[in-house]
Parts: structure tokens; sequence; C-alpha cells
């Protein structure tokens, strides 16, 4: 068996407010393989999108990560700023959700590649400029040549993306962390990123971390699924297993709450309730308050994340009396 | 490249300094007292005074002085100083290029102060070290210039004897180190504005998203801040900037008469204590044409900084 690409043990992220420390990402474990796609799904304010960044230290203080990113031998979260800025864009690049705000306006797509393929790549001048005009047209970006003098704005939403895209490639990363890359995108643009994304992964054979709140997305592209929820991974599995027998109450609500296609259409059933207050959580299950399942057991303490089958851990007291559902991967969306 | 929008700026000019003339023309025929008796003293007789009037053109109706000043302008000719008997043109020509070199020296030294300064406050805010800047030139902002003139050239002029207590110099080195007292005063002023407007925006833009994306890009700090950080930050203060040229020529009236350099902002004092209209009427053209000149410059270099900024 090969060895992780990422290994991450015990990260916790904590965020201090006017109102009290928010402890926004509890103890979260995980491996990631080499060329592997990991889904990290979860509602708005589950710590997906904070998680992510944390495994590259972007955070800035006074938010505080502790635990270990372990990356090519080295604790990401303890390694010197120079080793960081060797692996950040040069290993482990970044792509985020809306290029309109993560591309910087005042300069051009090719000065913007550009300065990666300096930083990692050691390119300069004319060397860089066609490998600049080459990413461009590897994301689908038509006359690159051309394009690379163009502004952020003078691009349209799927290109900015796809720009974005050809930014964080240019060092030929080993990993991609990809913040809700098609969140803001509409339907067609967004299945054509998500297709280049995979066609990309194929072709430079590079792990992906893709944070969603879109099971959709999940179906379509991740390998492997890693759900959050109250700042904590409570399930982990392979895509098809999850979506066929969810072994989390949580992840078998998300599954319940998405809208069938065509002849499998049915009426939604939501979960009731809201994310939790990550500063008020409830000492058992931060799902409980919100779960048909939940017994006295669930709220006496916060239950491990644990290997229920093979390959595959939940964090649910009550994961086999869950039902198997039986959605096809075409009804959410692939 | 805007070549037509250069032009259509510079034709706005036209009317901006007609009505600055109108404003100023009447403005000093309303100030009490009046040249002859300025050129005359008090012991002149009614008599005299007239025929100077008479003589210097001031006893026909306003709209005829106005009149004649707006054609002798069109031909060039601002007329003759009335106290010192040479073209005011040539007054401003030989006066002029002290007083630009004295701005523009006070802006570099502004911004050279500013810049550094707003990036280490932003970088370190809220600590005492952003404290100290703040404060330093909040103070520096509130002390009027010709307090902070006289105090540096006390201190540095004469009592350390480390620069010239006045002059000008022979040639630029020269100039640079006669002007150097001068210029400072007038840059503190302009880096106390500058500095506040400049670390807000530089805290402002250190949370934008592009930000983290270039730190995820595992660029350098050094790079992060200067070309992307800076970049964006300094559009607001390059308007900024501009808007306190205008400022900057006007605080030169007061260095240049402490300091005692023979620019326009003395040749200015003079002619008002003297009442010397065409010299009051050709500089305040010259400052109006100036000012409109660098809101221009201005707007052309907030174009090449922001692209998304249309001329228009």
């Amino acid at each position: 068996m090969t060895a992780p690409l990422l290994k991450v043990r015990d990260l916790n992220v904590r965020i201090p407010t006017p109102a009290g420390v928010l402890h926004a990402v509890r103890g979260v474990n995980f491996d990631l393989m080499p060329g592997e796609v990991l889904g990290l799904v979860g509602e708005s304010g589950s710590g997906k999108s904070v998680t992510l960044r944390s495994l590259i230290r972007l955070h800035r203080p006074p938010i505080g990560m502790t635990g270990t990113v372990e990356y090519g031998g080295q604790n990401l979260l303890a390694a010197s700023e120079a080793k960081l800025r060797d692996v950040r864009g040069g290993q482990i690049s970044m792509i985020f959700q809306e290029p309109m705000s993560a591309l910087n306006p005042v300069l051009t797509v090719g000065e913007q590649i550009g300065e990666n393929l300096r930083e990692h790549k050691g390119l300069r001048g004319r060397a860089a400029q066609e490998r600049a005009a080459e990413l461009l047209d590897l994301t689908g970006i038509p006359s690159p040549k051309a394009r690379l003098a163009d502004y952020p704005h003078q691009f349209s939403g799927g290109m900015r993306q796809r720009a974005m895209i050809a930014i964080a490639l240019a060092s030929e990363p080993q990993l991609l962390l990809a913040d809700e890359p098609t969140t803001a995108l509409d339907v067609t643009i967004q299945d054509q990123i998500l297709r280049l994304l995979l066609r990309l992964r194929e072709e430079l054979h590079m792990g992906v971390i893709l944070v969603t709140h879109d099971l959709g997305v999940v179906a379509q592209t991740c390998d492997r699924v890693a759900v959050m929820y109250g700042g904590r991974l409570v399930e982990t599995a392979g895509v098809n297993s999850l979506f066929h027998a969810p072994k989390h109450a949580y992840t078998l609500g998300l599954l319940r709450s998405l809208p069938g296609a065509g002849e499998h259409r049915r009426p939604l059933q939501p979960i009731p309730g809201g994310p939790p207050d990550l500063r008020f959580l409830p000492p058992g299950c931060p799902f409980a308050p919100r779960c048909e399942y939940v017994t006295d057991e669930c709220r006496a303490g916060e239950p491990p994340l644990l290997e229920v089958a093979p390959g595959r851990f939940s964090a649910c007291i009550h994961h086999d009396e869950l039902p198997a559902l039986k959605p096809t991967l075409a009804e959410v969306g692939a | 490249m805007h070549a037509s929008y250069v032009i259509r700026r510079l034709l706005q000019i036209i009317p901006t300094f007609l009505a600055v003339m109108l404003v100023v023309f009447l403005l000093v025929r309303l100030l009490p007292g009046d040249p002859a008796s300025a050129i005359l003293g008090d012991r002149a007789t009614a008599e005299i005074v007239e025929r100077t009037n008479r003589e210097l053109g001031l006893d026909r109706s306003l709209p005829v002085q106005f009149g004649v000043f707006v054609r002798n302008l069109l031909q060039g000719n601002l007329g003759d100083s009335i106290s010192l008997k040479i073209p005011v043109i040539r007054l401003i020509g030989e006066r002029l290029p002290t007083t630009l070199f004295l701005t523009a020296y006070a802006a570099v030294l502004g911004v050279l102060m500013a810049v550094p300064l707003a990036v280490l406050a932003a970088v370190r805010r809220n600590t005492w070290v952003d404290a100290l800047i703040r404060a330093v030139f909040q103070v520096g902002l509130s002390l009027p210039v010709f307090y902070v003139a006289l105090q540096l050239l006390s201190l540095l002029g004469a009592r350390l004897g480390w620069f010239p207590i006045g002059g000008y110099g022979e040639n630029f080195t020269g100039h640079l180190y006669h002007l150097f007292l001068p210029a400072l005063t007038l840059g503190l002023n302009l880096a106390a504005i500058l500095v506040r407007t400049l670390r807000n925006s530089i805290i402002e833009v250190l949370t934008a998203e592009y930000v983290d994306f270039a730190r995820a890009k595992g660029l350098r700090s050094r790079v992060i801040m200067t070309r992307h950080v800076l970049r964006n930050a300094l559009i607001a203060t390059v308007t900024l900037l501009g808007l306190n040229i205008g400022a900057l020529i006007g605080g030169a009236v007061i260095t240049e008469t402490v300091f005692a350099i023979p620019g326009v902002g003395r040749l200015m004092v003079d002619a008002i204590f003297g009442r010397d209209y065409p010299v009051i009427q050709g500089l305040t053209l010259t400052f109006a044409i100036i000012v409109s000149l660098v809101f221009l410059i201005t707007d052309l270099i907030h174009a090449r900084l922001d692209p998304r900024a249309e001329l228009t």
C-alpha cells in the first residue's frame, strides 16, 4: 500500500471573536492518498473551509491552529516560513470560491501566472510567457496568448475560474485544495469546471480536496467523502457506499434533503433546525438536537469517529439502525 | 493612448481658469487699500494718486479693466508688475521653478516617509508601533506649518547648523541641500495625511481574498506587500496625493516666507501686501493651471494603477 500524500491528525482551529473563542475545527483526522479526490461536505459554518485553509496554514494570528498536517514527512503547521512557502503554491495549490475576489484586480492574468512560475519553477521572461499560455490553453481558455495581457475583470465568470485553476496548476502541484470552486458559477459552467478538474487530475495525477456543500458535485467528482458537522468529521466513506448506505444520521438527513431528478422526484425532507452555534455546543453529539434517532446516550458524550465497517468511519452511535438508501448516483446529479 | 481624453481635459481647463480669473479679479479689487497709495506712500497728494491710478488703468470701470486683462492674456501678456515694473510673466518664469522644485521635493519626501511608515503601522496594527506612528503624525497634522517650519529651522538650522537657514542654492545638489528643511516641513504635513489613509487602505486590502490567494501561491511577504497589497492600496492614495498638491503649493507661500526662498509663494505674499494686482492675478492663474494639470496627471496615474478605471 502506498503512503498517504497528506496526513491530518487532531487538527483544531480556534478563532477568537468578541463573544468568545470559536472552536471552528475540533480534532479533525483524515488521510489523503496520492491522486485521490476527497470531498469535504457540510453546511455553512460546519468548518470545512476553515479546515481546508489550515492545511497550508493560511489562517493568520490571532486564529490558532494545533495538531499536525503531515506532508512530505513534515508537519506544515510547525514548518518554517521558507519551507511553507515552498509547499504553498509549489506542491499544494489552492483555488477559491469567488475568482473575482481571489484574483488581483490590478495585475494581468499573465502576471499572476508568471509570479507562480518564477517562484516555483524559476521561469522568467519568454519561457514563462509561453508556459503561461500553455496553462491557459490546458484549462480551456481560447486564444490563450492574447488573453495573458487581460485583467481579471475582462474575463467572464467561468473563464476567471479557469484562469485561477491555471494559476494554481502553474507549479504542477501534488495536491489541489479547492474551496467551493463552482458555487459561484451557473450550472452549465459548473459542470465544465468539474470536468476540467477531473481531467487535470487524471493528466497530472494530483490529489484533490474539494470543499462543497453540494452533494451532486461530490457524486460527480469524488472518490471519497468526509462529512463535517459542528467542526468535526462525522463520517468518512467511499462515495458509492456513502450514497447507498449512510452511516451517520446527519449524512442520512443530507441525502434525504436532496431533490431527486426526473422520475425520481419526491417531496424534499429537510433536516429540521439549523447548524449549531460552535460557541455553545451541547455536551454530546452536536447533531443530537436535530436528530430523529437521538437517545440519552447521544446526549451523554460526544461519540468519537470509529471504523464501523472496512473503510467506513462514523461518529454515530446509531449507525447500524439507519436505513440503506437506494439512490443511484444518477439521481443525485452525476 | 488616451490622447483624446487628455486633449478634452486640457480644453476643460480654459473655462476653469476664466472663472478663477473673474473671482480673483474681483476679490483683489475688494481688498482695502489701493496700489497707488501702496506705491506712493502716505504723503502722496490726492492729485498724484489719481494720476498714478490713471497711468495704471485703474481709474476705468471694472468691466473695462477685466476686458483689458483678458485681451492681454490672450496675447500672452499678463501685464507688468506695478511695484517692480517688469512683466509679470517674466517674474513668474523666474520664480516658478523654485516653487515647483520645492513642491516636488516635498511630495517625494512626504511619500518616502508615508509609505514605509504606513506599511509598518498596518502590519503592526493595534500595537504600540502603530499607535506611536499615528500619534506622531496626528500631532504633526495639528501643528501649523509655520510653527513646524520655525522649530525645524531653529533646531536643525540655527542650533545644530546641519542645514542652511535660507536661500536656494546654486545647482541641483545645492537646491536639495538648501531646500531640505522647507521640503521636510511641507513633506511632514503631507505624510501625516497620507499615512492615515494609506494605513487604512493597506489594512483593508490585507483582508482581501487575493492576498490569501497570493499567500497560498507561496509568494514572499515582501512580494505580497509590494505587488499585491501596495499596488491596490496606493490607488486611493494617489488621488489623495493629487488633491493635496494644491494644498502643498498653498503651504509653499508660508514656507517660502519663513525660509526666505525666492519662489512664487513669497512673490505672492509681497504682491498681496503691495496691492500688485497684475502679479496676484498672474500667480493665481498660474496656480489654477498647475492644480488643473496635477489633477489631470493624477487621473492618468490612477488609470495606470487601476485597469478597471475608465477614463471618461
